[in-house]
């Protein structure tokens, strides 16, 4: 395996002062599903217009299969783009679409006729073919756009929030179809939301973005379990946040006293010492909610008021009033009716078994004071 | 009750009716005697009609000097066109894509021929000829001409080029494309429809111009100019027979103008 894009020290800014991309590197493998993953204004559309070539870096340097692309124009780049809105041209047909990139690189009209009917073959469009991209729904749109990006068989397929105007159900199913593509592809996919669990759900590995730099990258699973900073804890997934402060550290872990409870066996994060306020994370659906005398084994014990049950399907969020900051919330599995009928009611005490493997801490810098 | 509020109803819209057919034959009795009477079989211009006949026609078409006056009509109206949609398409484009200071000052600048009263930039350019030497000619029919049209040229294209998406552009270069490429494989068919209904209506303007003609014209006659010089001899049928081709002409010319213009506005 080795890189196929690789952005080294980038830097793009507007008009001197606004800084989109802020000395960033990442290097991308080849057939690597890569996302990158942040709010809006984070600077992940910027990157990827840069390695398209939409726009210049004012600093660093962009390496596509080895070659320096900085400042070579999108049309002598081979990547392919979708875009967030299509941009399929309306005047004209479907086929005539997806086969502009072989039209404008002057591949014979012999060849192109067949590339394009396998491309709508492949997206199940053929029947669309003599149309006009006004009279096709948001997901066949969204079909001819990659049809009409993959048929240049580029190095690096890009895609800029691309589903993010299709409804909630159209946008996971189109999710798994773009999964399969680049399973059968074995392409190199470079992929930009907003949205985590899309993220969560396609990449090989997802890149967090915060004001133009890298906060974490890695594979959904460790952003997951392992956030790196608060921010990734609480952009990706749910996070309960409960503030402490350490009382111990013995070598690689931290005892820190929360809600009036002593927590100890927590993972020791850099620049944490004895006395500090720290932060800690806990994922909804990784807290036990223990009846009556049940013992906790080895997990710690915090204690509070439910407060309302919110009935979500196959799950039930708690929320639990713990004394202080917002609501603590557990998600609870139904399994059975029975789940259901025997559920605390607000108003009762109820005991929670935290493990502390599942709970990150962090220096408290501030952020998300409630 | 409620019949009488349906009778007022009844006559109101009757009388909204009324003016509408009023204001209908205010402004096309004229046209309609104009068009009747270049069929009548009678010299002077009086009633009653004394009968069906082309001859107008024919005479009109036989007349060498009114020939020449359309065929100048023709050269004036098709060059101003020409230059005016190339002037007006480059500046559109201009506005559009490109930031410079005194943008907004441009802007406003470029629009004002088309509020100016045709006297006026008649006498301007007239001066402004001499000034630098110029021989009055056709030619500089078409230079005045091609003045007071490109804002309508500038102010559709721009208005067009606004709305049009620019991430077709970069789509289309992002799929290989030269810039010379999407240029004419992308941004040229989006615009079209407001580019050729700008050129339509600036023809049918500039081919029944005649203030600034007036002014700018040497020994050479438009049609305008002629048919207004023959008047001074009275109307004769051949101009109306004329004037009924030039109507329709128009209409046509108008009527698709609208609608490629309108259809411009719907992309």
């Amino acid at each position: 395996m080795s890189a196929i894009v690789e952005i080294q020290n980038v830097t793009k800014t507007y008009g001197g002062k606004v800084t989109a991309v802020d000395d960033l590197s990442l290097a991308v493998e080849e057939g690597e599903f890569v996302t990158l993953l942040g709010p809006s204004g984070c600077g992940k559309t910027t990157t990827l217009r840069m390695i398209a070539g939409f726009e210049i870096p004012t600093r660093g340097r962009i390496m596509l299969a080895g070659e320096d692309v900085t400042d070579l124009p999108p049309y002598h780049r081979q990547v392919n783009t979708v875009f967030q809105d299509y941009a399929l041209f309306p005047h004209m047909t479907i086929q005539e679409n997806v086969g502009y990139g072989l039209r404008v690189a002057g591949v014979p009209k012999s060849e192109v006729g067949p590339k394009v009917k396998d491309a709508l073959v492949r997206v199940g469009l053929l029947d669309k073919a003599a149309d006009r991209p006004a009279m096709l729904s948001g997901g066949q749109k969204q079909r001819v756009a990659l049809a009409r990006a993959l048929v240049r068989q580029p190095k690096v397929l890009l895609l800029d929030e691309p589903l993010s105007a299709l409804d909630a159900k159209l946008r996971e199913a189109m999710q798994v179809e773009i999964k399969h593509l680049h399973e059968q592809l074995g392409l190199t996919f470079v992929f930009v939301t907003h949205d985590q669990r899309e993220a969560l759900v396609m990449s090989d590995r997802v890149v967090v973005m915060d004001q133009g730099k890298i906060v974490q990258s890695g594979t959904p699973s460790e952003l997951y379990d392992q956030p790196a900073s608060a921010y990734v804890a609480d952009f990706i997934g749910n996070s309960n946040k409960l503030r402490g402060r350490v009382v111990d550290i013995q070598g690689r872990q931290v005892r820190v006293k929360v809600l009036g409870t002593e927590v100890s066996g927590l993972a020791r994060q850099n620049g944490i010492s004895v006395g500090d306020l720290v932060l800690m994370t806990v994922r909804p659906e990784k807290v036990q909610l223990l009846v009556e005398e049940e013992e906790a084994g080895s997990a710690s014990l915090l204690s509070g008021t439910v407060l309302d049950n919110l009935f979500h399907g196959s799950t039930c969020r708690m929320e639990i009033d713990m004394g202080e900051g917002e609501p603590f919330v557990v998600d609870l599995q139904l399994r059975t009716a029975l789940d259901q009928a025997n559920l605390a009611a607000p108003g009762s005490r109820v005991r929670l078994a935290i493990d502390p493997a599942t709970v990150s801490v962090f220096p408290d810098d501030g952020a998300f004071a409630s | 009750m409620a019949s009488t509020v349906h009778a007022q109803e009844k006559i109101g819209d009757n009388l909204i009716g009324l003016a509408a057919a009023g204001a209908m034959l205010f402004l096309y009795v004229p046209v309609v005697v104009l068009i009747a009477f270049s069929f009548n079989d009678n010299r002077s211009l009086t009633l009653p009609f004394k009968g069906f006949t082309l001859d107008w026609y024919v005479k009109a078409f036989n007349n060498q000097d009114m020939m020449e006056a359309i065929g100048n009509s023709f050269y004036v109206a098709t060059t101003a066109t020409v230059v005016t949609l190339i002037i007006g398409t480059a500046a559109a484009f201009t506005l559009d894509r490109i930031s410079f200071p005194g943008k907004t000052l441009f802007r406003r600048l470029i629009l004002l021929p088309i509020a100016l009263p045709g006297i006026i930039t008649g006498i301007s350019m007239l001066n402004l000829f001499r000034l630098i030497g110029f021989n009055l000619s056709l030619e500089t029919v078409i230079l005045g001409h091609a003045t007071a049209l490109v804002s309508i040229v500038v102010t559709q294209v721009y208005a067009r080029l606004q709305r049009f998406n620019r991430r077709l552009e970069e789509a289309s270069s992002d799929l290989g494309a030269r810039p010379w490429q999407t240029f004419f494989l992308v941004t040229l068919p989006n615009i079209r429809s407001a580019m050729i209904g700008s050129a339509l209506l600036s023809f049918t303007l500039s081919f029944d111009e005649i203030p600034v003609t007036f002014f700018l014209t040497g020994r050479d006659n438009t049609l305008p100019m002629y048919i207004y010089s023959t008047l001074r001899r009275g109307i004769t049928p051949e101009i109306n027979a004329i004037g009924t081709i030039i109507i329709l002409a128009s209409l046509v010319l108008i009527v698709l103008s609208v609608y490629l213009l309108q259809k411009s506005n719907q992309e």
